[in-house]
């Protein structure tokens, strides 16, 4: 079965083929990460805008890459929610309008599924039972996966997002924007020794998380500080640090809790390389393995929609033509497949 | 030539399908529902005709000015069928959509096109109506009222919510014989202006079914980032 993947729910314009025999045959990804950095932020009505021009013309990239005909395309998936809803629409406008036309089913496809399905693509995928982080931008969670569609949520941020606390934190310090992975860089620099920040509700039970006093910790800390390239590098790692190992002990006790051994890591965040680095050893430590997407599929993109649609589809789920988008959508509200 | 057309710009959801001379439409007033009725419409005025997607000459769509989020509704769609049905779009003006509506109903030539846009403006354009065209006198504007501008001689007629809206200052720049408000650009009139001969040549591939918006200055660049 040959599905059309699309994503734009925020920021990135992503379409994928993949073929459920013969796997992930193309993708391709319109970042507008240029776009929105002149404002330090994602401006919601002109990535709508982008969306609308872009979507097409990568459509038809990734069709000449698989060498595909448009009337092979056997079923559409769109991302429905999270997301921004006038990003949303575009995409699910368009994937409807494409589905309909070709009389293929479509169906809307929750983003943070995707995201926890986006290891599938990989040569050794994980089985079910796992424990997934999601850190992104958007989301921090972690969340028990019985199957597709089997979600419990074992923990969440109560503030900023994993992803978020470190773009604002970039954005302090007087990174460009999107300042996240520029930390992380500036922090390879840092002295791990120098400063220690509070690693935020781990003194407490539970799996959930908050980001924003850690956040709040690293700008008063800089303030006291001569602004060098030196102590900034500093603050950094010292955030860093704080922010993985937060995560890490949050993982810690999602795996002792659900007596799980595989670990499932994605969204933006799970490129991290001290994050990665940390969670190799937790697994090893504990007996386990540690699961991650390909680094671009970190990040949003098409072939993660594509994949979960697949799953969905072939289960015999699909939408009706009234088009309907959910900005906010639970994950643990979705229906299981079998 | 068989057609279809469709509009989610204002408040009003509709589709049309136009074949051989004769428009058939499905039209509602839906405020944010136009997501989840358009595809349905769209289904029922060709089912009405018996007719597939791919047995069409091209797809029409209100390509704006109007909501920004309702104009790539109907965008999105279009690009969509007329991909998939490997046909051509015609982007078609919502103004001149809604000119020619209300001049074919009350028999009008001189019409003077307002919508709403918020922010104290309105979207702005003026017309010479016939039977099948609406043409542009001047260009299409965004602007505050006290603003507009007509053709100097007209006998014109008002036509759009930004009448109702901004009534006072709208008449007093442009004295207009009557005005109809309660009108909506309707997919049927955006099948009629696509379909003549002379606005074919204006069909563009489905990439390029693109909205137009006038309004382009939308990012608040203090607000912009800051949450």
């Amino acid at each position: 079965m040959l599905i059309l993947g699309i994503e734009t729910s925020c920021d990135e314009t992503g379409v994928a083929l993949y073929d459920s025999e013969r796997g992930l045959l193309a993708h391709a990804l319109h970042s507008q990460v240029r776009l929105h950095a002149e404002y330090g932020g994602v401006v919601p009505e002109l990535a709508s805008r982008d969306h609308v021009r872009k979507l097409l013309p990568l459509l038809r990239e990734i069709l000449r890459r698989a060498g595909a005909t448009p009337d092979a395309v056997e079923g559409v998936a769109y991302t429905r929610g999270p997301g921004l809803i006038g990003a949303l629409l575009v995409g699910a406008a368009i994937g409807r309008g494409l589905a309909w036309a070709w009389n293929v089913p479509a169906i809307g496809v929750h983003h943070m599924e995707g995201h926890l399905l986006a290891p599938m693509l990989e040569l050794e995928p994980p089985e079910f039972p796992f424990v997934a982080l999601l850190v992104s931008g958007g989301h921090s969670l972690l969340v028990e996966v019985d199957g597709v569609g089997r979600y419990r949520i074992l923990g969440e941020s109560v503030d900023d997002a994993a992803g978020e606390a470190f773009d604002k934190t970039a954005k302090l310090l007087g990174l460009p924007y999107p300042g996240g992975p520029a930390l992380a860089r500036l922090a390879e620099q840092g002295d791990p020794q120098r400063f220690r920040f509070p690693r935020p509700m781990t003194d407490r039970p539970g799996c959930d998380f908050s980001f924003s006093g850690l956040k709040t910790a690293a700008i008063n800390t800089w303030r006291g500080l001569e602004p060098t390239p030196a102590n900034r590098a500093d603050v950094a790692r010292a955030f860093e640090d704080a922010v993985v190992d937060t995560l890490a002990i949050k993982c810690r006790r999602a795996l002792q809790a659900t007596r799980l051994r595989r670990l499932v890591v994605a969204g933006g965040v799970g490129a991290n390389r001290r994050l990665r680095e940390r969670l190799r050893e937790l697994l090893a430590e504990l007996g386990g393995h540690v699961y991650y997407p390909r680094l671009e599929f970190c990040t949003d993109n098409g072939a993660m929609i594509a994949y979960a649609g697949w799953r969905r589809l072939a289960a015999g789920q699909y939408d009706d033509t009234a088009i309907e988008v959910l900005p906010r959508w639970p994950l643990d509200s979705l229906p299981a497949v079998n | 030539m068989k057609l279809l057309a469709l509009d989610t710009s204002t408040d009003a959801c509709s589709a049309a399908v136009w074949m051989d001379g004769v428009a058939r439409e499905r039209y509602e007033l839906a405020p944010r529902r136009h997501a989840a009725l358009i595809l349905p419409m769209i289904e029922a005025v060709l089912a009405e005709v018996g007719l597939r997607p791919t047995q069409l000459d091209a797809i029409a769509f209100g390509r704006g000015p109007g909501a920004f989020t309702g104009v790539r509704i109907a965008a999105g769609i279009a690009q969509g069928i007329a991909f998939a049905a490997d046909l051509p779009v015609a982007p078609i003006s919502t103004l001149a959509a809604l000119a020619l509506g209300v001049g074919r109903e009350i028999g009008h030539s001189r019409l003077a096109v307002a919508l709403d846009a918020r922010m104290g403006e309105v979207y702005w354009g003026t017309y010479a109506v016939t039977a099948d065209a609406a043409e542009l006198l001047g260009e299409e504007r965004v602007c505050a009222p006290a603003a507009v501008t007509a053709p100097a001689g007209g006998d014109w007629f008002g036509a759009g919510g930004g009448w109702r809206v901004h009534a006072a200052v709208l008449s007093r720049q442009l004295p207009v014989r009557g005005c109809l408000e309660e009108r909506y650009p309707r997919a049927a009139d955006v099948a009629r202006l696509a379909v003549v001969p002379r606005q074919r040549a204006d069909w563009v591939s489905p990439d390029w079914a693109l909205p137009v918006y006038l309004r382009n200055e939308v990012v608040d660049k203090r607000a912009a980032g800051s949450r």
